[in-house]
């Protein structure tokens, strides 16, 4: 850039400048008053700094251009009034006017014109008139600074494509690394998947394969290519599994998810996690397929392994409960109207036994054994035999034709059962007990069948073993009020659905009324009026009879109370039954003594009539605690006597005060019997008084209907009667309205 | 896509030279030659719409230089100059150091050419670093190994966004972005605002602004003009310094200006706030 521009002629015109200036050559430049003094040059560079105004960007405040112009417009007075003349120095002004970035083609255009005018006129080169080697002087600085400018602009340009360029092969290059690196990623994602990964086109050919999808189908890369998605149906795909393909394939769906069996190559099945992508293309056109498959065998197997485990039993390797009553379930919805259902419930008699004495391992034997011959000799299409616990089997007939059907099941499996079964060296024989039920399955229920089924098992046992029952619906009505009336009774006492009837004891001898035997009644919501025979031997089976008599007992020394307050000595006194299970209740004397206490009956106002079994008993408590109560001045009364096996002899060390003679004794005394026993009867009854008497004792005849046995019985001597002829048990009023 | 509940925006996967890009555009017309034809030509079609666009450009360029020196004589040395784009005279660095060498700058751009070409042109600078990011994803920023090595939070910053937050659309949520920034930014902190109007209060009329916003919409960066107010909202939570937010060659300019003396179209506001 220094050297001397070509085309630019050595200066011919000496300027005469220290003429013009004064001065000498050596001082006229950079002198403090010359023409580069900062008048010159500071008025230069802001007509300078004018001119370009805007023209181009620089990073500088007004003031800083000026400062920058100015030193460039005193490299240019120098050059301009250098002797010799040389423009060299003017190309660096161009140069420097690019560096400071002075690059808009409107400063240049200017600057160029500003060098043309101003420069030469603020230096007053014009004033001698000799122009013309101004003009050639300006013309060369101009030519000089215009060429340095451009050909720095031009570098500059240059420079600056070359680095933009560079900068973008630098920023191709890392985002094409970047690229290359996520793609190696995404391969390795596909080619290493433990998951198989396939790809295909839109018609189903197979494009790409990784390797576990290889490994997994059995096959080649080129195998698979050769082949279509299609050619992978396995008969037993459900049908969901293609229908989701075709649409998938006509892009009516972006992905499915099933399971799905694949034939190996080898013609090994496959159970997989199928999932299938749809890849569309920029204008959302379907183009590939992608499918991910998860090999499941072993889980599924497994899950197959557990299923069977869980619906079979591990003993006999039969169905179990759980199989059972899904199958009888399914019966019953696929059963409709006409469908009907049957089942054989089974349970060995005396399995407890064989298991007991010879041990569980051969009780075990046995039920396999057992198992094996019910199989054989029942199990068919539509049957099912199952284990249900214990030694209990259940034969399921699901489209049941009649009755007859299971009917004829259980003859077989009794018959199956009749050979003795070989364990170890016992030779064991069995035998059965098999409840039956058979009906439609409409209007019923797997539970009410399998209740009934049940029950029906039950009645089978209780009849006899090596036996089937069939259901009977009348039966188990009768056994299910049975139960009820057994499991409402403690919500019935505290609901007060019993009463107490009372029926007189009247002496003979003046008919004067001295007891009242107390019957309790059960009025239930459901049955009605219920006499004690429907519920007293049900309530001591089942242990309700302590709570009933003892609120039998209290309820009746209420009324007794009453009585004795309203009639004093005239009141009767109360009799209350005690069933045997009361009787031996440790607690009775207690209940007894407690409920004299809160009634303030007195004891010999109240008597209790015991059967001869509750009295006769070998056990000793019963009779402590009758002496107890004799003690305590309670009445002790045998009822229904006669009719046990009564030790006679033995009366005499019971602490008993009465005797009721039972009716049926009585009933040979009625004036009309013409058969003579009459006779025999009145002998047996008046042989009992005079006993009775013996020992000390009241009699009480029970079951007096005419006036004839009445009179009968007085002769004989009987202290006292109960029966119709003289009340029929009723509410408590009546023996009041008698005694007033 | 609100980018409050966003991750990292991701920044351009390939270098497409045939889209233009804002930050050769804008070198074009700072008189620079870091550019292709595709952004010259975006350009001249700009220009052919509003002829004065160069002259706005440089009027940005020298508010960011006068800005610079403000931040400066407030005591600020270090600075984060978001979408800075092609390197060019005028440097922040270049410009602060003339005044204290020790100032400290991180240049942040989402274009890769422009990233590139700055650690070209910046790598032998000591305490000035470039990072390739989205402005939009403050704490991609704040976080970023380049801002943590150089800048210390705990002192004032200045945070520049000079003709680069008209490239982030109202759907980016552009006050929420600055109001992240803000948060990381300690008392005596100063953000330095210029940005693109359509406002026609001089001659602008709003419909060549709009076909200029329509010629960025086929480059890689967007253009969204706002109001006066709107970019006045954009400083909410800064104390506006002095003048306010103003055209942008009237923010505190070198010399007195007159009418006349910036005949240009009014192409955008200016402003700076300080955190206090």
């Amino acid at each position: 850039m220094s050297r001397p521009a070509e085309g630019i002629p050595e200066p011919r015109h000496r300027l005469g400048l220290a003429a013009l200036a004064g001065r000498g050559r050596e001082t006229a430049v950079g002198g403090e008053d010359g023409p580069c003094g900062p008048d010159v040059v500071g008025g230069l560079a802001a007509a300078w700094a004018e001119a370009v105004a805007g023209t181009s960007y620089v990073s500088m405040s007004r003031s800083e251009i000026e400062q920058h112009l100015a030193g460039l417009t005193r490299q240019l007075v120098t050059a301009l009034l250098a002797e010799p003349f040389d423009p060299t120095p003017a190309r660096q002004v161009g140069a420097a006017m690019v560096a400071a970035h002075f690059t808009g083609t409107e400063t240049l255009n200017r600057t160029v014109a500003l060098l043309a005018t101003e420069l030469p006129a603020r230096l007053g080169l014009f004033r001698d008139g000799c122009q013309g080697p101004v003009v050639e002087r300006v013309a060369a600085v101009q030519g000089a600074l215009a060429a340095g400018y451009a050909e720095a602009l031009r570098q500059r340009t240059l420079d600056e494509q070359e680095a933009i360029s560079q900068a973008v092969f630098v920023a191709r290059d890392q985002t094409e690394q970047a690229l290359r690196a996520s793609e190696a990623r995404f391969r390795a994602v596909f080619a290493e998947a433990a998951i198989g990964i396939g790809v295909g086109d839109m018609a189903g050919r197979i494009l790409e394969a990784n390797a576990s999808l290889l490994e997994m189908m059995g096959y080649s890369l080129e195998e698979l290519r050769q082949r279509n998605v299609r050619d992978f149906m396995h008969p037993e795909d459900a049908a969901s599994v293609w229908r989701l393909y075709d649409e998938l394939v006509h892009g009516q769906r972006d992905h499915f998810r099933v399971e799905k069996r694949f034939f190996r190559s080898d013609g090994e099945v496959i159970w997989t996690h199928l999932t299938v992508s749809l890849i569309r293309d920029d204008r959302g056109h379907p183009t590939y397929q992608v499918a991910m498959i998860e090999d499941v065998t072993d889980r599924h197997l497994l899950q197959e392994r557990l299923r069977y485990q869980a619906l079979h039993d591990p003993l006999t390797g039969l169905p179990n409960r759980a199989l059972f009553l899904d199958r009888l379930s399914r019966a019953f919805e696929t059963g409709g109207r006409d469908g009907r259902v049957g089942l054989c419930y089974l349970d060995l008699d005396g399995f407890k036994v064989i298991n007991d004495s010879l041990g569980h391992d051969v009780g075990d034997q046995l039920l396999v054994a057992v198992g094996q011959r019910l199989d054989a000799c029942v199990s068919a299409p539509g049957r099912l035999v199952a284990r249900i616990g214990g030694d209990e089997f259940i034969i399921l007939v699901e489209r049941s034709g009649s009755t007859q059907d299971v009917v004829v099941i259980a003859d077989h499996v009794l018959a199956a059962l009749e050979a003795p079964i070989r364990v170890g060296e016992h030779e064991l024989a069995v035998s059965a007990s098999i409840g039956l039920v058979e009906r439609p399955v409409h209007g019923t229920t797997p539970a009410d069948v399998m209740r009934d089924a049940d029950i029906t098992l039950y009645w089978a046992k209780s009849d006899g073993k090596a036996k089937w029952a069939l259901f009977d619906p009348e039966r188990n009505a009768r056994e299910v009020a049975r139960f009820t009336l057994s499991a409402t009774m403690p919500a019935a006492i505290e609901r007060g659905e019993f009463y107490l009837d009372y029926q007189p004891l009247v002496r003979l001898s003046d008919g004067q009324l001295v007891g009242a035997e107390a019957l309790v009644r059960w009025r239930h919501p459901e049955f009605g009026l219920l006499a004690p025979d429907r519920f007293i031997g049900l309530a001591e089976e089942t242990g309700q009879i302590v709570p009933l008599g003892r609120w039998v007992l209290r309820e009746a020394c209420r009324q007794a109370r009453l009585w004795q307050d309203r009639f004093g000595q005239r009141a009767p006194f109360i009799s209350v039954n005690l069933a045997v299970r009361q009787s031996r209740d440790p607690s009775l004397v207690a209940d007894v003594a407690k409920v004299l206490a809160e009634t303030g009956v007195e004891p010999g106002r109240l008597q209790l009539e015991l059967t001869e079994s509750a009295v006769m008993g070998t056990a000793d408590e019963p009779l402590d605690a009758l002496r107890a109560l004799s003690a305590m001045g309670v009445r002790i009364a045998i009822d229904d006597f006669g009719t046990g096996y009564s030790n006679l002899a033995y009366l005499r060390h019971l602490p008993v005060h009465e005797l009721k003679i039972a009716g049926s004794f009585v009933e040979g005394l009625r004036a009309s019997a013409a058969d003579g026993s009459h006779v025999v009867d009145a002998r047996i009854v008046g042989t009992l008084v005079s006993l009775a008497h013996a020992l000390g004792l009241g009699v009480t005849a029970e079951g007096v209907e005419t006036e004839a046995q009445a009179r009968r019985l007085d002769d004989i001597g009987c202290d006292s009667g109960q029966g119709w002829y003289f009340a029929r048990p009723g509410p408590p009023d009546q023996i009041t309205r008698l005694l007033s | 896509m609100s980018s409050v509940t966003t991750g990292p925006r991701p920044l351009p996967a390939q270098v497409d030279l045939d889209r233009p890009s804002a930050a050769r555009v804008h070198d074009y017309w700072l008189g620079g030659s870091h550019n292709f034809a595709v952004d010259r030509e975006l350009a001249e079609r700009a220009e052919r719409i509003v002829p004065e666009l160069p002259a706005a450009m440089r009027e940005y360029r020298a508010f960011l230089r006068r800005a610079v020196r403000f931040c400066l004589d407030s005591g600020v040395r270090q600075f984060l100059d978001l979408g800075s784009g092609i390197p060019t005279v005028g440097n922040v660095h270049e410009v602060a150091r003339a005044v204290d060498p020790a100032v400290r700058v991180v240049y942040v751009d989402r274009d890769p050419v422009a990233v590139s070409h700055s650690r070209v042109m910046l790598a032998d600078v000591p305490d000035v670093d470039v990072l390739h990011a989205d402005l939009r994803d403050p704490e991609r920023v704040l976080d970023s190994p380049e801002v943590a090595g150089l800048l210390d939070l705990d002192h004032p910053v200045a945070v520049l966004m000079v003709s680069s937050l008209h490239f982030v659309p109202d759907s980016d949520d552009p006050a929420g972005v600055i109001g992240r920034y803000r948060e990381a930014m300690a008392p005596g902190s100063h953000l330095v605002l210029a940005h693109a109007t359509g406002d026609s209060d001089a001659r602008l009329v709003g419909e060549q602004a709009a076909r200029v916003a329509a010629l960025y919409r086929r480059s890689a960066d967007c253009l969204t003009l706002r109001s006066r107010a709107e970019v006045t909202a954009l400083l909410t939570g800064f104390a506006l310094v002095e003048p306010g937010v103003t055209r942008v060659p009237d923010w505190r300019p070198d010399t007195p200006r007159t009418a006349d003396e910036h005949p240009h179209r009014n192409i955008g506001y200016a402003g700076v706030g300080r955190r206090v």
